[in-house]
């Protein structure tokens, strides 16, 4: 064999090494995550773990429900607010805007992205949560608040402003960047005779964006909100600063509650035994879920391209 | 009688003048077809009559396309009733990623025409008139994607027609598709000027001859000569005409 060809299977060699590296790191995370949830699990049983309302250290009881429960809405939150505004942000970017701004507000979104999360708790800690506290929570209370059934949850219960709906905003601002970027990418894969199609029927710019564009984005855009929303149910930092980690029964949006992510923060430094345990099965569920969503939102982004 | 008059048009491209002192009739129910070598104007002079440059920032005209005694250049000219009323027919089949009865019915929705019964009546005559009916009548629900290329052209035909244009305009419109596709569509358009003007850019000098009852004759910019079909095929005016339907150029 010559010098060259032993030179190519090496090279072969290392970089198969290096993929498989890779593979072998997230088989490793997995199987140490399953391992420790186990005397969990085995405790209190798969449903008996997801569905207990109680995280009680004297008693040594974990239930993942209110975490869960915390994670979701915060989410659905998130979800609810920056989908809205990053579609409208990419319509105008990729529809609207004039071609010179359109690099400069591409660039602002970018930047947003590339914002660490331990800022946006920061910001989220000394200038959101003061600033719903004092402003938009009585307003919502005041007006929401007498609404029979769930108007109790728009009663603000305990001051300062650090809660679920902070929190929720919060993880809206940080995933606004990314769904804006994929649905930016998406409406400009559009092609233009299709658009002009539609204005040669003498639809207007809206029309067209709301009928024509939508239509031929849409996978790919809900392939993008999946994506985010597995940022959003993993995000720890700027969540563990913001939601107040309170583990009782949810009588508010305006009050401290907790999430998968900012119990594990919160404790895993000091917790031991069945506590332990419970955390890596927070973790296991956090794993799972987040594995489904960016699996599902790849293939739906992608799927469109090909 | 004269659908279109086009005076002394002039068109810029930013500061590129692309089109150069055009002036034509566009005669009622006939075929006109523009034809001449890649980039000598005539898809250019096509998006004019819908006004589709007005899409882009930094284009420009000057000088009248008058329709109905009006300029249809003017600031004041309202697009969207003029390009209902001049209906367009691209390269390449553009159907919308919806069924094949919404994608007839967008235009008649656009005008918010609610009346289902009426929906239905104006999709089945646009299909029928797109002779695509009997092929897609079975499939109404299905998405307009999975029809073959030809049907495809013939939807977006149909698409248009349905909301009763005056003329369609059609840009290429055969030459992504196979010959058999491109017969239907051709017949399609000697069928259909019994109703609607059609204006035709084609690079396909036997399909201008087969199809057209006018042709136009454009090189960089300019119009070189316009006339009856028979005439530009068979006793041109001028000598570059001659050499350009004998394929001598182009």
């Amino acid at each position: 064999m010559s010098l060259d060809h032993r030179l190519n299977f090496v090279f072969k060699a290392l970089t198969f090494v290096a993929a498989l590296s890779i593979l072998g790191i997230v088989m490793g995370i997995l199987i140490v995550i399953l391992m420790e949830s186990i005397p969990a699990l085995d405790r209190f049983g798969v449903l008996g773990f997801l569905g207990g309302r109680d995280w009680n250290y004297s008693k040594e009881i974990y239930g993942a429900l209110r975490p869960l429960v915390g994670t979701a809405i915060s989410t659905g939150i998130a979800l609810l607010v920056a989908v809205p505004l990053s579609l409208g942000t990419a319509v105008f970017l990729t529809e609207i805007c004039p071609h010179r701004l359109r690099g400069a507000i591409g660039a602002a979104i970018e930047l947003l992205a590339a914002i660490p999360s331990i800022i946006y708790g920061m910001w989220g800690l000394f200038v959101l949560a003061p600033f719903l506290d004092e402003h938009f929570q009585p307003l919502a209370g005041k007006v929401l608040g007498s609404v029979p059934l769930i108007g109790g949850f728009f009663l603000t219960r305990s001051a300062g402003g650090v809660n679920l709906f902070t929190a929720s905003l919060v993880l809206a601002v940080m995933i606004i960047p990314f769904i804006t970027s994929i649905a930016r990418d998406a409406f400009s894969q559009v092609p233009d005779v299709l658009k002009e199609s539609s204005y040669a029927l003498g639809a207007t710019r809206w029309e067209t964006v709301k009928k024509v564009i939508s239509a031929s984005a849409a996978t790919a855009v809900g392939g993008g909100v999946i994506i985010a929303m597995g940022r959003a149910l993993g995000e720890t930092m700027a969540v563990a600063y913001v939601i107040g980690n309170r583990h009782a029964g949810l009588d508010s949006l305006f009050s401290p509650y907790t999430t998968i992510t900012s119990v594990i923060a919160n404790e895993f430094n000091e917790a031991g035994g069945i506590q332990l345990s419970s955390l890596f099965t927070l973790a296991l569920v956090l794993f799972i879920a987040n594995f489904v969503a960016l699996g599902i939102g790849r293939r739906l982004v992608k799927g469109k391209y090909q | 009688m004269d659908l279109l008059t086009v005076n002394n048009l002039n068109f810029y491209y930013g500061s590129n003048k692309s089109l150069d002192d055009v002036s034509l009739p566009i005669r009622r129910n006939s075929v006109t077809a523009l034809i001449g070598p890649s980039g000598c104007g005539k898809t250019t002079l096509l998006r004019c009559f819908n006004r589709m440059h007005d899409l882009y920032p930094g284009n420009r005209y000057e000088g009248e396309i008058l329709m109905d005694g009006r300029n249809i250049l003017d600031r004041s000219e309202d697009l969207i009733s003029l390009r209902s009323s001049l209906g367009m027919v691209f390269q390449k089949p553009t159907p919308f990623p919806m069924s094949v009865f919404d994608n007839i019915a967008y235009g008649l929705r656009l005008r918010r025409i609610r009346n289902s019964a009426l929906i239905r009546d104006k999709v089945e005559k646009s299909l029928r008139q797109a002779a695509l009916w009997e092929e897609v009548k079975d499939r109404l629900k299905e998405s307009a994607l999975g029809l073959s290329g030809g049907q495809q052209q013939r939807l977006v035909i149909a698409r248009t027609l349905a909301v009763d244009p005056e003329a369609v305009l059609f840009d290429e419109s055969t030459s992504a598709l196979d010959p058999v596709s491109t017969q239907k569509i051709e017949d399609l358009m000697i069928e259909l000027k019994k109703a609607v003007t059609i204006v035709a850019v084609t690079h396909n000098m036997q399909q201008a001859a087969r199809v057209s009852d006018y042709t136009a004759l454009m090189y960089i910019g300019k119009l070189v000569e316009y006339d009856r079909t028979e005439v530009i095929f068979t006793k041109p005016k001028h000598k570059m005409t001659e050499e350009y339907v004998l394929g001598k150029f182009g």
